[in-house]
């Protein structure tokens, strides 16, 4: 259950920036999640709820975008788009892939009050 | 409360600390504006962008920041420690039962009378693994993760704190014996050791991707046992190069000590590098 951790370090998040931006409620947490990120959707729905209880963002709608996994195939030359880790490239088969997005677990915006 | 960064109390505790880690406890996150100040209140930026002054009183805030970016700014700064004073930091990871405290106590014995060795170990309960390193002569300090399932860069901090470690010397963290959430935190090692077990299936490369893409060395522990169990070497090394093409494979037994030598070899090289102060190649830190 690494989404409860998560959900603290997005409160950090957003806690740290209340008081930058003089905000005192969070309504909407929006949430880019690559899809090779360590997260699981369900998990953080659920962690984000019970974390988020008391504070400024208890009761706050969490929206997730889901980003593509994207790796550069060293034999196509080129970024292909993969649904798994251990994916071939869909082009030409191979496995020697770097992968240049689908990682990400950031948070784009928040609609306060 | 923690002196050094003001964490407050929780389930985390490192051993010999007084103090608890968590961060966030009840009752420390209510002392924002009450959003009637004189401070920004731009109605026209809402929800689905509109303007309708008066309307809405939400606004938006563009955030673009990582959620593990406290985390990564204490991984940070372990690693700008580890360089100042050249240490090797390997952060340790497996599934319970790999045999990685064994791995490490043969480990800390065949390194220890050249080279300064300290352990950190991450179990959800217990000092027995720290007991059982020091029992080997190494330096060692138990961080019981209470519920949590994995390590963060703000314990090891402290425990580095604690450890007081020498110039030069190698320093294993002992990852929770799990393959799925140490992938995600940083500590700020030089690189991640994932070790499996030939009791293990071989395809557990491809079932826990996540922390085989992240490891810059693979770990094949027990081949002692080869003859008794139906595990595919072959397989479990291509399934794992699959994952993460670049990644560096070791073929050993902690018991009988075969395969020791190459493990010790890369630890060397490892810790050259670190004492010289030029990065680990291949890490994506």
């Amino acid at each position: 259950m690494h989404e409860i951790s998560l959900c603290e370090s997005l409160l950090k998040v957003i806690e740290d920036s209340a008081s930058q931006q003089n905000f005192s409620q969070v309504k909407t947490v929006w949430l880019e999640l690559g899809r090779f990120s360590c997260v699981e959707p369900d998990a953080m729905r659920f962690s984000f709820d019970v974390v988020m209880k008391g504070t400024l963002a208890d009761g706050a709608r969490l929206e997730l975008l889901e980003l593509p996994a994207r790796v550069w195939c060293s034999k196509c030359l080129k970024d292909v788009e993969i649904q798994q880790r251990y994916d071939a490239c869909p082009s030409c088969g191979d496995y020697r892939l770097q992968i240049s997005g689908g990682e990400e677990m950031r948070i784009k915006e928040l609609e306060v009050v | 409360m923690c002196t050094v960064c003001g964490c407050g109390e929780g389930e985390a505790t490192i051993e010999g600390h007084e103090h608890h880690h968590h961060h966030h406890e009840e009752g420390h996150s209510h002392s924002h504006a009450d959003g009637h100040g004189d401070h920004n209140h731009d109605y026209g930026q809402g929800a689905a962008r509109a303007h309708a002054p008066g309307l809405s009183q939400t606004r938006m805030v563009q955030i673009e920041q990582d959620i593990l970016s406290k985390n990564n700014q204490y991984a940070d700064a372990n690693r700008r420690y580890f360089s100042e004073h050249g240490i090797l930091s390997l952060n340790l990871v497996s599934s319970p039962g790999s045999g990685k405290t064994t791995l490490l106590t043969a480990t800390v014995l065949a390194l220890l009378d050249q080279t300064p060795v300290a352990v950190i170990e991450g179990d959800q309960q217990t000092a027995l693994d720290a007991d059982r390193i020091r029992k080997s002569g190494a330096r060692a300090v138990q961080i019981n993760t209470g519920k949590g399932c994995h390590l963060d860069a703000h314990m090891v901090g402290h425990a580095v704190q604690d450890l007081k470690l020498q110039h030069g010397s190698a320093l294993f963290i002992e990852n929770v014996g799990n393959l799925v959430c140490p992938a995600a935190f940083d500590l700020g090692e030089a690189a991640k050791v994932v070790i499996l077990s030939v009791t293990e299936g071989a395809d557990k490369p491809l079932k826990y991707p996540d922390m085989f893409h992240a490891a810059s060395l693979m770990i094949l522990n027990k081949i002692d046992l080869l003859p008794y169990v139906d595990f595919d070497v072959a397989a479990c090394c291509d399934y794992a190069r699959r994952i993460n093409p670049g990644i560096r494979i070791i073929q050993l037994s902690a018991t009988t000590g075969e395969g020791m030598e190459t493990w010790l070899g890369w630890i060397r090289a490892h810790l050259e590098i670190a004492k010289t102060g030029v990065n680990v190649p291949g890490e994506n830190s």
